[in-house]
């Protein structure tokens, strides 16, 4: 799977590029600035892209509009953005074209390279990847508010790893208990916040997050 | 030769012209408005005034500037405009008039353009009479000379200190007119402009204020200063109690798995899964103290975009508008943050609101900020406080805090800071 990276801090950068060459990915470029994960983007058309949100020369929020932008000449580009925080604000607009493909994290989840390596593999089958803290966030924010169609614990657990973006394997694992099981909780939670059901992984993460940001 | 003579009489006769054109507004303008502001004034105690005083106001200011405007278009005259700006979003109804007026009282322009339309309909109408009178006057002299003169034959006309009884006086008091009219020609131009100074003198702040500007600046000043340094040492405790501490420990444990891989692998590989533990705490707590100092949205995006990811964290419903053509400075920027991320803090802890409104834009050099909240109101500004606080800071940057927070709610803060955006 070829792979470009934009990253400023070399250490980072470096770091990165060991991880996910260790986990066969090709790191087709390995960037710094803005303009250059542009003309990367465009020239070399990688499978997935691992993008910082503030890059030079601005050191605004640079890598996150590049990233926009190239999604918005190849809608679906998959794009892993990362940063050393999260903001509801640019989740949004990272899902805003409900295309898929989008990853949003703190940088700290490299920690763990194999949830990290995970994550930049859903991201470009298609999937979603959202930070804990993004839907933690939320997750308080509506629980503040009303309370949610009466979900129990269990619901809202499976909930919570849903929004982020895993697979009903996967949350069966975190969890320790069957498929079987995860599956009809989530057709229970559909059921109960009124959204339509939906076996596409992405589109159920949309759903989800559309249901606790707005809802 | 006689071109700049004639151009001289022509400049003094505009001038006598536009003092005379003047004059009524001086006579009748000032007065009528001084007459209605003062009995607007004292109807305040009936409530009447309330309703009149802003409105009324608002003329005398008009009147005022389009003196300011004649000042500096005829006689090159330049009089500060020193009103204070009123806030945009003064609510409407009663208690928008009560604030308004309230407002208009604490400004000391207010009082300034009231002495000046006291001085403007005696001092200043009496230099105006002069400036055109001296033009006018020797008209009489001539008429006199010309035959006017007979009508007195018996009892003596006096001009000025002439007494017309025949043509010999008359002549006279046409030859006495000529020098005035000449004294006229030259003294028209600078009698409008003493109007004008006169005006000034009333109108501009006076070395009082000036001396208040520069204690209420030192004031911020030490304000400022100290809030930095206290701000300085909070990071410096949040570093060393936090941070810090926990990389040392990681130090250490890092030393000890060193020491155990071999020995005894799985009691280091549980010191590891520790020791990356205590690494994302550590980052946590520095994310949350970056925060505290610069929030990284602010840098990224902008004081719109930063309050709107402030809102989004909040656990209640809130609104943000934004209309800001560009972005301020950065300590504005900050200041301004800062500010709101309080007023919200605020807002949610005490006032038991469930929905929030947030409104910001840039009007006339300023930054306006209104931060709304249904809750129960009650809020002051003073005994330690938050927001004043948040005056306080406001204040180094010349910004002002209004708190509008009836028992009940709702509680509305607004928040002014001058400045531009780029």
């Amino acid at each position: 799977m070829r792979v470009v990276l934009a990253e400023d801090l070399f250490l980072l950068r470096d770091g990165l590029v060991r991880m996910l060459e260790a986990f066969d990915f090709e790191v087709v470029a390995a960037v710094e600035t803005g303009p250059e994960l542009t003309k990367a983007l465009a020239e070399l058309k990688p499978d997935v892209a691992v993008v910082d949100v503030r890059l030079p020369p601005s050191h605004t929020d640079e890598g996150l509009q590049c990233a926009l932008t190239a999604r918005r000449n190849r809608p679906g580009l998959p794009v892993l953005v990362l940063s050393q925080h999260v903001e509801q604000l640019y989740a949004r607009e990272l899902l805003a074209d409900g295309n898929g493909g989008i990853g949003y994290l703190l940088k700290d989840r490299v920690f763990d390279a194999d949830q990290f390596i995970d994550a930049v593999r859903r991201v470009a089958a298609g999937g979603t990847a959202m930070d804990p803290q993004v839907i933690s966030q939320l997750l308080s924010r509506r629980a503040a508010d009303k309370p949610m169609g009466g979900l129990t614990r269990r619901e809202r657990e499976v909930m919570e790893l849903m929004a982020q973006g895993r697979s009903n394997v996967a949350i069966a694992s975190q969890m320790v208990i069957t498929e079987r099981a995860v599956a009809k909780h989530t057709s229970n939670i559909f059921t109960k916040l009124g959204l339509p059901p939906s076996d596409d992984d992405n589109r159920r993460v949309l759903a989800v997050l559309a249901y606790l940001d707005h809802g | 030769m006689m071109r700049p003579a004639r151009n001289r009489v022509r400049a003094a006769v505009r001038s006598g012209g536009r003092a005379f054109a003047l004059s009524f507004a001086s006579i009748v303008g000032s007065t009528v408005l001084f007459v209605l502001s003062l009995l607007s004034l004292v109807f305040i105690l009936l409530g009447v005034g309330l309703v009149t005083t802003p409105w009324l106001m608002g003329l005398v200011r008009r009147h005022a500037d389009r003196r300011r405007a004649l000042a500096s278009a005829w006689s090159d005259v330049s009089i500060p405009v020193p009103y204070r700006p009123f806030p945009k979003d003064v609510r409407s109804g009663f208690t928008g008039q009560v604030e308004r007026t309230t407002l208009l009282l604490k400004d000391p322009a207010t009082w300034r353009d009231l002495r000046w339309l006291l001085i403007d309909m005696t001092a200043g109408y009496v230099v105006l009479v002069l400036a055109f009178g001296l033009l006018l006057f020797p008209l009489e002299g001539l008429v006199l000379a010309a035959g006017l003169w007979r009508v007195f034959a018996d009892d003596p006309y006096w001009y000025g200190f002439v007494p017309v009884d025949s043509q010999m006086t008359a002549l006279a008091a046409a030859l006495l007119g000529i020098v005035i009219f000449h004294v006229g020609v030259w003294a028209s131009g600078p009698l409008l402009r003493l109007h004008f100074v006169l005006a000034r003198s009333a109108l501009a702040p006076t070395p009082d204020e000036l001396k208040r500007r520069i204690d209420r600046l030192t004031e911020t000043r030490h304000e400022a200063v100290d809030t930095a340094a206290s701000e300085l040492r909070r990071i410096e405790r949040d570093l060393h109690d936090g941070a810090q501490a926990r990389l040392v420990a990681m130090g250490m444990n890092l030393s000890t798995i060193e020491a155990l891989i071999e020995k005894d692998p799985a009691q280091a590989k549980k010191m590891l899964a520790m020791a990356r533990t205590s690494s994302a705490e550590a980052l946590t707590e520095l994310r949350d103290l970056v925060r505290g100092i610069h929030p990284p949205v602010l840098a990224e995006r902008g004081l719109g975009d930063a309050v709107r990811a402030l809102a989004l964290r909040l656990p209640v419903t809130s609104e943000v508008t934004v209309e800001l053509p560009g972005r301020a400075e950065a300590p504005v920027e900050s200041a301004a943050y800062f500010a709101v991320s309080e007023t919200l803090a605020n807002a949610v802890k005490h006032a038991d609101a469930d929905r929030l409104w947030v409104d910001m834009h840039h009007a006339e050099g300023m930054l306006r900020i209104s931060v709304t909240d249904n809750g129960k109101g009650g809020a002051v500004v003073g005994s330690g406080s938050g927001l004043s606080g948040i005056e306080r800071r406001l204040g180094t940057f010349d910004g002002v805090l209004a708190v509008s927070s009836p028992a009940g709610g709702p509680t509305m803060v607004t928040m002014e800071i001058p400045c531009a955006l780029s």
